[in-house]
């Protein structure tokens, strides 16, 4: 299982970190942070989403992954990662940390 | 208001065909299950091993009660349908409920055969069918000594040795002479006789039962000739006949079975049936994995996708009775059109024979060494030719020059510690609780829940095989789909792109109702391929559902980093070129450098941002892209050849820089890599490449489908050519083949061995024409494909994205 997810310590806080169409649709980008980077994908249908750049297998980087649905596949070993949550799909278990994304006017929020 | 859909028949094939729905649409249907037996589903096959105390009847049930909560279906357990009123749509069960539906689903099995013989109601004859036949055999073994099975086919063989093994004395009586007849051809049948005696089973061969004779309970029975036999229990095994009586009465059209469609409608078109009580196509089926497959069409129909077709199935058997060996598929005896290829140890218990048909293989029997069985029966159902595999068949899959693993240990005789699958560190231990606990039937599930086989995949036949038996014979034959998305397989997928010009991945998935809105990772990127490939001119490269490597052209590595390798054509290389990978690695502070066994130079432990950068600078010096992270022209190894080397007797050095040059940049289904040797000793080791050129006094020899990785296989040999530019349009044109044909992820080795060299050769060597067309149509995609996708990121600015943060934080 992943350890605790560092930057939600404390109150959380709203940061803008770029648009919409900075990321590719079926795509991620990275945001970096001194604490590790955060992966912010893009859904077919616009979703956006923010996980920690880390597969809780062993570590592989999600935003390199192949996205799908609300999924993303890990560049690694293949394990399927929930978007919405950060949790592995079953049979596989582990979870990513996951940030609350909000998203007005064509600009990304995720509250780290 | 969800419609009502009722299934009758709580059985393997009901709920496989629910499982398959439940997969599409779980909430289409209100589901509501009869089920005659007080049970929840289980596996029927498994009663075998129950009877013969090698399971308990937790360790078959397959969905519990709770599944059919957990997914709002309403199961009435012990509870049989008297009949269907078809007009308003009810079916009335035997406590006089009724309960109405949209759509009706059929799964009634099939009924034990009772001989028509005076004393076959008398207490003490059963049948083998169910739980409760089993408890009554095993609570009579307990008070009896003796028990006579009439019927010596698998299924009376299996209650024969369960009976055994309960510690009562059996006789199995048969009516003809031999054992399985409709398995098994006389030379396996006396192996088979033989091992069975020995284990202490009676047998009474050619002999007619007239009647059954007792008070309440069986005394004896008699045969024909006037002998007699005493006996405290009798069980019939003399065949099944499908269940069609309610449909029947109901006035659905019935002949043997419930007669259905290829879409397993009957002909009330509210009303389908799938599993052993339906007659399709003039076949009725006793078998799990043909029901598998009907159960898979009927669910693609419930679901209303509309396009799924049941076309038959080719079936095989296994007799589970533990330490006996015994596989049978297809026509085993052959008639005057085959050829048989037959081979008889006895002194081992070894037979084996193959039937050949039109250089196919068309049956099989194995008896005391099965571990080739699933092959057989793979090249089997695929058609594969086997003339040029011929000489080795009967070896078996591991002679055809595998020094691999590939799973020819006998999995029953391996302890539960040891590896099965070397890449994840499975045991077969591992393996066996998922199957048993978990309910898993097939490979692809054993894959999702143990790790096993789901990375190199060489262990995939062991895996198979401790499928086999641990539930039984169960994976579905026939054409796989290529994933979860979608019910169509590969070929079909290929086929339509190309017939309707599909030229975008989202098009395929439109045009063939794909289940997911954007597939998943293993189809896209296959989906993908097929599209650029088929329409290189007019389809656009979706790099969203390419890997990471093919999407910016470099490696992944453990940890984030990247591997950059530039092309070094034929592996010949300059001093600048040294030089520049030299001051690249200084600039950038590229942690390792190193030869790769591909004759270039890989560099280790490049940020991502760096890679285009990286480029630039290789790019000045003349260098582009090596591809060595695609499903693509890897590498063109040489040796020295005939310009320096006192044996060589052709310029190999240039032969292969030209190749390489002629064929850098193109997709394949899997990495493709060619090496061309000088003379014979075959420095290059052209011999286990995808294309392998071998320079002779005469001229070039062209070596096809080799590989050197997982599972070492020697090229076939395929041709003498006599000039360079022959060369290049062979290997052109066999690459052009392969293609326009492999399936995604199947390297040029699998792919010979599934068509066959002779096709190949049936279509470039000795159709020139076509070898003509291959050729063109290589060039002509090549136009498209041969851009380096370094300059375009490096200097173009090409998906800049990828190689830069959206954001940086603190
Ligand atoms: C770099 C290299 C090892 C080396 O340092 O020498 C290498 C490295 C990898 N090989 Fe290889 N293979 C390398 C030569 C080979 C060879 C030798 C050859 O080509 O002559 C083979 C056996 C020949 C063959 O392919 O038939 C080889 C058989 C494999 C296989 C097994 C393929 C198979 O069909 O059985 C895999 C796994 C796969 O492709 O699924 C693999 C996969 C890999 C991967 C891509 C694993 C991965 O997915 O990350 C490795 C990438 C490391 C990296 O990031 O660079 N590599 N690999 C070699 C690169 C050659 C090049 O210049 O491009
Ligand atoms: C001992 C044994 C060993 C076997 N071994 C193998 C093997 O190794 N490999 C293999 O492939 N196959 C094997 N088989 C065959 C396999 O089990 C059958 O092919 C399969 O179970 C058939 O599935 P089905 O759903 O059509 O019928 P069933 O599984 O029989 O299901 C039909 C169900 O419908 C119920 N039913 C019938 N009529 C009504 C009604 N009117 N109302 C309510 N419910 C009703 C029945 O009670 C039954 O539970 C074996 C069978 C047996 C008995
Ligand atoms: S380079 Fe090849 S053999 Fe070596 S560890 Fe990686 S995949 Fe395995
Ligand atoms: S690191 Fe993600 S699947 Fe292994």
């Amino acid at each position: 299982m992943q350890a605790e997810v560092k930057f939600s310590k404390g109150e959380a806080q709203w940061l803008e970190i770029g648009s919409v169409e900075d990321i590719p649709k079926l795509g991620a980008r990275v945001v970096t942070t001194p604490d590790g980077d955060i992966a912010v994908f893009r859904a077919a249908d616009d979703a956006i989403f923010a996980l920690r750049d880390k597969c809780p297998h062993k570590g592989g980087p999600l935003s390199q992954g192949i996205v799908h649905g609300h999924k993303v596949t890990c560049p690694m070993h293949n394990w399927n990662i929930d978007l919405e949550t950060g949790e592995a799909v079953a049979p596989d278990e582990g979870c990513a940390g996951h940030f609350k994304t909000n998203v007005e006017n064509g600009k990304i929020f995720i509250a780290i | 208001m969800k419609e009502k859909l009722v299934l009758i028949g709580n059985g393997m094939a009901g709920i496989r065909a629910i499982e398959e729905l439940l997969k599409i649409n779980p909430d289409l249907y209100d589901i509501t299950v009869f089920g005659a037996e007080p049970y929840g589903n289980y596996n029927r096959i498994l009663l075998s091993p129950v009877l013969a105390g090698e399971k308990t009847i937790e360790d078959i049930i397959l969905n519990d009660d709770q599944w059919y909560v957990d997914n709002d279906i309403t199961l009435h357990k012990g509870k049989t349908i008297v009949s269907i009123d078809r007009k308003n749509r009810n079916v009335v069960c035997d406590d006089g409920t009724s309960t109405h539906y949209d759509r009706l689903l059929i799964a009634t099995g099939s009924n034990p055969f009772m001989i028509p013989i005076p004393g076959n109601d008398l207490e003490g004859v059963i049948s083998f069918r169910d739980i409760h036949d089993v408890d009554l055999m095993i609570d009579a073994a307990k008070k009896f000594k003796h028990a006579v099975v009439i019927g010596g086919g698998l299924l009376g063989l299996e209650a024969a040795n369960g009976l055994m093994q309960q510690g009562i004395s059996v006789t199995v009586v048969h009516l003809l002479d031999t054992l399985m007849e409709r398995q098994l051809d006389t030379d396996a049948a006396e192996l088979l006789r033989a091992s069975l005696e020995e284990r202490g089973l009676h047998f009474l061969m050619g002999k007619q039962t007239e009647s059954i004779t007792g008070e309440d309970r069986v005394k004896s029975i008699r045969f024909k000739d006037g002998t007699e036999l005493y006996t405290d229990l009798v069980v019939m095994a003399v065949g099944i006949r499908p269940n069609i009586e309610l449909a029947k009465n109901s006035g659905i059209h019935c002949e043997q079975g419930v007669v259905v469609n290829d879409t397993l409608q009957t002909f009330d078109p509210r009303i389908y049936a799938v599993g052993e009580c339906i007659q399709h196509r003039g076949m009725t089926y006793g078998l799990v994995a043909p029901l598998f497959e009907m159960a898979k069409v009927v669910a693609n129909h419930l679901a209303k996708m509309g396009y799924g077709r049941y076309e038959g199935s080719v079936t095989s058997t296994k007799l589970k009775v533990t330490g006996i060996d015994l596989f049978s598929a297809g026509d085993f005896n052959g008639d005057e059109t085959t050829e048989n290829i037959v081979m008889k140890d006895a002194s081992t218990g070894v037979y084996k024979k193959l039937v050949i048909k039109d250089n196919r293989l068309h049956g099989a029997v194995l008896y005391g060494d099965t571990v080739d069985g699933a092959w057989y029966f793979r090249l089997m159902r695929e058609e594969t030719d086997i003339s040029d595999i011929r000489s080795h068949l009967l070896f078996g899959e591991s002679h055809l020059g595998d020094a691999g693993h590939g799973g020819q240990n006998a999995a029953a005789t391996m302890s539960d510690d040891m590896q099965v699958c070397d890449c994840n560190g499975v045991c077969k231990g591992d393996i066996v609780k998922a199957i048993t606990t978990k309910g898993l039937f097939t490979v692809d599930d054993v894959k999702l829940h143990t790790k096993a086989a789901a990375s190199c995949g060489s262990c995939t036949g062991l895996v198979e095989q401790i499928l086999a038996s641990t539930v039984g014979d169960y994976e579905a034959p026939e054409h796989a789909p290529m994933c979860k998305c979608t019910d169509h397989p590969h070929d079909d997928v290929r086929k339509a792109i190309r017939d309707q010009k599909l030229t975008s991945v989202e098009s395929v998935m439109k045009f063939m109702d794909w289940r997911t809105p954007d597939g998943c990772a293993s189809c896209r990127p296959a989906l993908n391929y097929y599209v650029i490939s088929s329409w290189p001119a007019d389809s656009k490269d979706d790099y969203q559902s390419r890997f990471i490597n093919e999407r910016v052209h470099a490696n992944i590595q453990k940890d984030g980093t990247y591997s950059v390798v530039p092309r070094m054509f034929g592996g010949v290389t300059t001093p600048d070129e040294l030089r520049a990978i030299a001051d690249v690695a200084d600039k950038y502070n590229i942690p390792d450098i190193k030869v790769t066994g591909g004759q270039r130079i890989d560099m280790f432990g490049v940020k991502k941002e760096q890679l285009p950068a990286v480029w630039k600078d290789l790019n000045e010096a003349g260098m582009v892209s090596g591809h060595a992270y695609g499903k693509a022209l890897r590498t063109v190894k040489t040796c020295v050849g005939s310009k320096w080397c006192r044996f060589g007797v052709q310029d190999s050095t240039q032969m292969g820089i030209d190749m390489e040059k002629m064929t850098w940049g193109s997709w394949t289904p899997h990495k493709y890599k060619i090496a061309v040797s000088g003379c014979p000793r075959n420095c290059a080791e052209a011999t286990i490449k995808d294309f392998g050129v071998v320079g002779v006094e005469s001229g070039w020899e062209l070596h096809v489908g080799g590989n050197g990785g997982i599972k070492v296989r020697v090229t076939d040999l395929l041709c003498r050519v006599e000039t360079e530019e022959e060369v290049k349009e062979y290997g052109a044109a066999f690459m052009q083949l392969y293609r326009e044909e492999a399936r995604y992820l199947e390297r040029t080795a699998p792919w010979i061995e599934r068509v066959g060299l002779s096709y190949v050769k049936e279509k470039m060597v000795e159709d020139a024409d076509n070898r003509a067309a291959l050729y063109q149509r290589f060039l002509e995609s090549q136009k498209y494909a041969q851009i380096d996708p370094w300059a375009e990121r490096a200097s173009e600015g090409v998906d800049q994205h990828e190689f830069t943060p959206i954001k940086k934080l603190g």
